[in-house]
């Protein structure tokens, strides 16, 4: 195995570095910052920080420093080394750091007991330590007092401090060679030597050095000194020396060392007999004038693992997500069996289990995944006509056959494609029916293909209801295969109290993608069923017990009291601004570059199970690499979405005269405010607040609220409905038919951020120009994902207003279907499912809230208010009911 | 039970199952609707500084509700229940203007709870009851700057923080406690010199108690307040030897499940987590009901990634109830034995592996 070798960071030294020196000396600390952070960029792992000058403060210096590096996170991420010779120093340093640094140096310079108590305060303010081979008699130079020295103290370090081992690294001191005099000849030597002893003697600890040292006498002849570094790091590392202080962006390479140079320098630093009649180091001397400045070479990519059988190619291939030879490699994989099959039971499926294994370790991650699922579908694809051909051939062994589908009245399907393609990894077949089937659709192609499993997906509320419905379709049709519930709104509660007793059949909730191949695997394996199926069985009992149990300790405030506590707007001291228009005004083909300026990439990255904040994702030390890849790809197919015109986003919003009448706000057909165009029903919070607004309590909101109240004063309200889903489907058709389903899944989560985007974008457009209440707003990203603006654009089916039905009226009055081309389902559900509805409020008060849970009386009110009756109020409200029905 | 006593039945509580903390004393608290004479009570009447919204000071003035809610918390099944003693520090308490009550507030505390815990202990031997000192985080931080155009301004040293912690950790030893408790860690500096003092009382003859450290996740980016991803954190404060080491408070189960993962994959001790009840809605109030932490937390101790649960804003004794009732049979998670490796950190973590 290859040893690893830590830099650290030498430039933020003041005795080895004269400009950082000069920049301390003069209180230029930015210009010092920045030299702490080049190192970092140039790959130093640990920053050593020295202020150990005599004209300078070293203690105040170093304490205003590390201070300063703890508000940089780009440096402040890598460890700290605290060196200084003073212990004051190294103190007042440690005081400064939240990490856990390595302190450089103590020693046994002056005896043991000052050694012992500063070893200890370095265990408790949780540093690892340098110490130096010095003690009562001075420093070691040769090999045998080295090892001696830190013998005596991993000693006493260990029994009668109790330092951990893994945190003592010992500095066995470099030495300057090549400086003319006869008794340092062997320094380079006696550190080498010391350093193989002390790693075989003493467990754990580790080795490190000032290399600059070693060349100090070729001091201004920089190529030179780096080759001297480039060698004598050569053989040391190669002893066990672990780190080494050197300047991280000029670490020199040993193979680029000039032959010539190499063996003159390699001469002096193992200290060999002299070559010819002048000493070595005359030699590298004379030599020295002759080597000024550096190369560099730029590399392509790695291929090293084409030169590996095919076997491990396939394999590398299906890891790395890389298609470039796929089909080279499956035909020389098919030559060398005897059936085609044998490539995908063979090399293939090993590949994809190397692949699961990594995933189910959390080694790789979703977009990978799907990355490796693109790889194996491109090879399969090139098996395939072989396989026809061959008149014995059978179908392939599968694990197992399961049916999914996103059921009925819902559109959305990333989710349910992400679990498919892991599936399908781990060699089960799945057969999708795609969205908005209906329940005796999936039943039959269930029926049909003798499946073993039926998973059902959904995203909106509504959909909950169409599980329930479909397990209980189950039920009636003699079902026994396993039942399993995933999608956005589906929770292990709903599934549990409203889904599983429709059903006698197993029925589970699976979290997410990651989930499912356990969930699968157990309730397909015969000797695991029973107990999978048993324990689910217990823990849905229980998890219905405690719902039950919770059902009766949720208060809800009366209607009438929460109307009282309504939240209290001042209309007498507000003044409503009247929007640029009334009525409706369309927007066909929006310019796709502008809203890709307003995506949100962090909910792009959730919806690949990769969860961070964007951009910190993409440095993330997990799944960083993951999310970086993933962005790059997501650009790039951004780039020719925007180009190609794949998409195309069109926008309807209108505003019109309103007035909050009770819980509902009144649309005016023009500005008399007199015939009545529509009503907008809104739902109130019923929780029991403590204390009643008026004394600094909180309101029992509902979107009403924001809107002035008959009799008042005029006020407005808007709506819009905004789509990038046009072209989304044939293009994820379009893909999946060439058997690439991450380009597919890409695609789809795109289409949908550009419909976020979009809404946002739009939102932002109303705010300025076609309401302009906030004309002179700045434009800034950040400040839009955080909201932080005047007004609110709230969607029926989120927590503000729940109930999915209301788009109906919003679409009516848009007309959204002709305007924008989105059509609602039976569910409300958006199709394209790319698409983004929803109510614009002007007053600077409005604020988003979650209605919560509201009781009967709310029910049978709002009931009353939509000219339904109480059972269909019931269903539509079922989610946020706060009874059971 | 002597001292030395429980804090082995403590550990040998941790080998056969999952321990349960106690859940939020503010939201509890602040049902009660207290007034400003009830924080005052007599001993505070003529303070100069209004004293309501410090709950720590009923310890002093109001003890039968602190009494009563740990008494609600062993009641629902609470193997640890934690002093009422969040802010009492110097520096928290200065804001009250009570830095000289200090010490009496953490004796107090320690005091209330170390009776509730005997008389249930005494009630029910077969499981025994035990007090954490609980150890706040403090308003101002040494890793962060006071002044937006100051990056390198500090309102308090490392000297004074850990001053304040030396007297809180001196009183709450003196007062009884099992175990020590450092939670909801916005910086892991101030945390350090919280250990340090802890460590530091040692030399002077104080019997050495367990320590748990607790730190706090604050957003989906991963990191504490102060930057540190998780496995930094655990990095930074290992030296303590620490009896458990966990997250609390700022997310609600859902969101925190990646990091104790994480914590759980890495730390080669006990780990803890109790997480808030949910996210707060958009009044700040916190909606997940009992039996959903029940479910979230159950499921964690199910897959082997917890040895201590219990619960943080939000979350009230039925919610402790719920929890105690779903872990209750379920094994608690193995220690993980990690390879030795020199591990550091800045705000990331950095590992030495050995060849």
């Amino acid at each position: 195995m290859r040893p690893v070798f830590v830099n650290v960071g030498e430039r933020t030294n003041v005795t080895g570095s004269a400009k950082f020196r000069k920049l301390v000396a003069e209180g230029d600390y930015s210009a010092a910052l920045s030299v702490a952070r080049q190192q970092v960029d140039a790959g130093a792992t640990i920053i050593d920080v020295n202020m150990d000058e005599g004209l300078l403060d070293s203690q105040a210096a170093m304490v205003t420093f590390l201070n300063l590096i703890a508000a940089e996170p780009d440096i402040a991420r890598v460890p700290l080394m605290i060196d200084s010779s003073k212990w004051d120093v190294i103190e007042a340093g440690l005081k400064c750091v939240q990490g856990k640094a390595i302190v450089n140096s103590i020693s046994m310079k002056e005896g043991e007991a000052k050694f012992i108590e500063q070893a200890k305060a370095c265990l408790r303010y949780g540093a690892a330590v340098v110490v130096m081979a010095f003690d009562e008699q001075g420093q070691a130079d040769t090999a045998a007092r080295k090892v001696e020295i830190c013998r005596r103290a991993y000693a006493i370090l260990t029994q009668q401090v109790g330092f951990p081992p893994e945190d003592i690294i010992f500095d066995p001191n470099i030495f300057a060679v090549a400086t003319g005099i006869e008794e340092h000849d062997n320094y380079a030597v006696d550190f080498i030597e010391a350093t193989k002893a002390i790693k075989a003697e003493l467990p754990h600890v580790r080795i490190s050095g000032g290399v600059s040292n070693v060349s100090f006498s070729f001091r201004g002849n920089e190529p030179v000194r780096r080759a001297i570094h480039g060698v004598f790091l050569y053989h040391a590392i190669a002893a066990g020396m672990d780190m080494g202080i050197v300047n991280a962006g000029d670490l020199p390479v040993y193979d680029d060392i000039p032959d010539e140079l190499r063996e003159a320098v390699e001469d002096v630093i193992l200290n060999r007999p002299q070559r010819t009649n002048i000493s070595n180091t005359e030699r590298l001397v004379e030599l020295a004038p002759k080597y000024k400045g550096g190369k560099s070479e730029a590399k392509g990519p790695d291929l090293t693992w084409r030169e590996a059988p095919v076997a491990k190619r396939l394999a590398h291939a299906l890891v790395h997500g890389i298609t470039d030879f796929i089909e080279a490699d499956t035909e020389a994989a098919r030559l060398e069996v005897a059936r085609p099959l044998h490539v995908i039971e063979g090399p293939l499926m090993d590949g994809m289990n190397v692949v699961g294994d990594l995933f189910g370790s959390g080694k790789m991650f979703l977009p990978q995944v799907v990355k490796s699922a693109r790889v194996m579908k491109q090879a399969v694809a090139y098996l395939q006509p072989f396989m026809e051909a061959e008149k014995e051939g059978q179908p392939r062994q599968s694990a197992g056959k399961i049916l999914m589908a996103t059921v009925k009245g819902d559109v959305h399907d990333i989710g349910k494609n992400i679990v498919g393609v892991v599936l399908q990894c781990n060699n089960y077949e799945v057969i999708d029916l795609g969205v908005m089937v209906a329940a005796d659709r999936i039943l039959d192609e269930a029926q049909a293909h003798g499946v073993d499993m039926i998973g059902l997906s959904g995203l909106i509320t509504p959909s909950l209801d169409e599980m329930a419905f479909v397990a209980g379709e189950m039920e009636r049709r003699g079902f026994t295969v396993p039942l399993l519930i995933g999608g956005a709104t589906t929770s292990k509660t709903h599934t549990a109290v409203k889904i599983a007793p429709n059903y006698n059949g197993s029925t589970t909730y699976v979290l997410d993608a990651s989930r499912a191949v356990g969930v699968v695997s157990g309730l397909l394996s015969p000797q695991e069923r029973e107990r999978h199926m048993a324990e689910t069985r217990e823990e849905y009992v229980r998890v219905r017990e405690q719902f039950a149990r919770g059902q009766n300790q949720r208060a809800r405030a009366p209607l009438a009291d929460a109307r009282a506590n309504g939240f209290a707007i001042d209309w007498a001291g507000y003044e409503p601004p009247a929007p640029s228009f009334t009525g409706t005004r369309t927007f066909h083909a929006y310019d796709l570059a502008e809203l890709a300026r307003h995506i949100d990439w962090s909910p792009f990255f959730a919806s690949w199970e990769l969860v961070g904040r964007f951009p910190m994702i993409l440095e993330d030390d997990v799944v960083g690499e993951a999310a970086s890849d993933l962005y790059r790809d997501a650009q790039a197919m951004l780039e020719k979405i925007i180009a190609e015109k794949w998409f195309e986003a069109r926008a309807v919003v209108g505003f019109w005269p309103a007035n909050a009448d009770g819980d509902d706000v009144v649309v005016y057909a023009d500005a008399s405010r007199t015939a009545e165009l529509g009503r907008l029903h809104t739902l109130r919070q019923q929780m029991v607040k403590d204390r009643a607004q008026d004394a600094g309590g909180r309101a029992n909101a509902a979107l009403a609220d924001f809107i002035a109240p008959v009799g008042t004063r005029p006020d407005w309200i808007g709506g819009f409905a905004v789509t990038a889903g046009h072209g989304e489907l044939e293009v994820a058709a379009k893909f999946k038919a060439a058997g690439d389903d991450y380009s597919a899944i890409l695609a789809t989560s795109l289409a949908d951020r550009l419909a976020e985007a979009f809404a946002e974008a739009m939102h932002r457009k109303v705010r300025t120009e076609l309401w302009g209440y906030a004309a002179d707003e700045p434009f800034d990203i950040d400040m839009l994902i955080e909201e932080k603006y005047r007004g609110i654009r709230p969607a029926a089916g989120y927590p503000a207003q729940p109930d999915h039905t209301e788009k109906a009226t919003l679409f009516r009055l848009l007309d959204a279907e002709a305007q924008a081309g989105i059509e609602l389902t039976e569910s409300f559900a958006m199709n394209p499912p790319a698409s983004v509805s929803g109510l614009y409020f002007a007053h600077p008060q409005a604020h988003y809230f979650g209605v919560g849970r509201i009781d009967r009386d709310q029910v049978a009110d709002y009931a009353r208010r939509k000219g339904w009756d109480l059972k269909t109020a019931e269903r539509w409200l079922a989610p946020i009911l706060s009874y059971a029905t | 039970m002597t001292r030395a006593e429980r804090i082995a039945a403590l550990h040998a509580a941790a080998r056969e199952r999952v321990i349960v903390l106690d859940g939020s004393w503010g939201a509890m608290i602040q049902k009660r609707s207290l007034t400003e004479a009830d924080f005052r009570g007599t001993r505070f009447a003529d303070h100069t500084v209004g004293l309501k919204g410090n709950n720590d000071i009923l310890c002093l003035t109001r003890p039968d509700i602190v009494t009563e809610l740990h008494d609600a918390y062993y009641g629902a099944g609470a193997d640890i229940s934690e002093t009422n003693t969040f802010s009492s520090t110097v520096i928290a308490q200065a804001d009250y203007e009570l830095q000289g009550a200090v010490r009496d507030l953490n004796l107090a505390g320690a005091r209330l709870a170390r009776e509730a815990a005997d008389r249930w202990t005494a009630k029910e031997p077969h499981k025994p009851r035990f007090v954490a000192g609980a150890i706040g985080p403090l308003n101002r931080m040494l890793s962060m700057s006071s002044d937006v155009n100051d990056p390198g301004a500090r309102l308090v040293t490392f000297e004074q923080v850990y001053d304040a912690y030396r007297e809180q950790v001196i009183a709450l030893h003196d007062g009884g406690v099992d175990l020590f408790l450092i939670e909801t860690i916005t910086d892991t500096l101030n945390c350090k010199a919280a250990i340090k003092a802890i460590l530091d009382i040692q030399d002077e003859g104080y019997e050495a108690l367990p320590i748990w450290i607790s730190g706090t996740i604050t957003d989906r980016s991963g990191r504490t307040l102060s930057g540190q991803t998780v496995e930094a954190f655990w990095n930074s404060v290992r030296h303590a030897k620490p009896f458990a080491i966990g997250l609390n408070c700022a997310l609600g189960a859902e969101l925190m499940r990646p990091h104790i993962a994480e914590l759980s994959r890495i730390a080669d001790t006990l780990v803890s987590a109790y997480p808030n009840a949910g996210l707060p809605n958009a009044m700040g109030e916190y909606d997940e009901q009992p039996h959903q932490t029940g479910h979230f937390l159950h499921e964690w101790a199910e897959h082997g990634l917890v040895n201590i649960l219990g619960g943080c804003c939000g979350t009230t004794p039925d919610h402790i109830a719920h929890v105690a009732d779903s872990v209750k049979g379920l094994k608690p998670r193995v220690v993980p034995e990690r390879p030795t490796a020199m591990r550091l950190a800045g705000l990331e973590p950095f590992e030495l592996a050995e060849g």
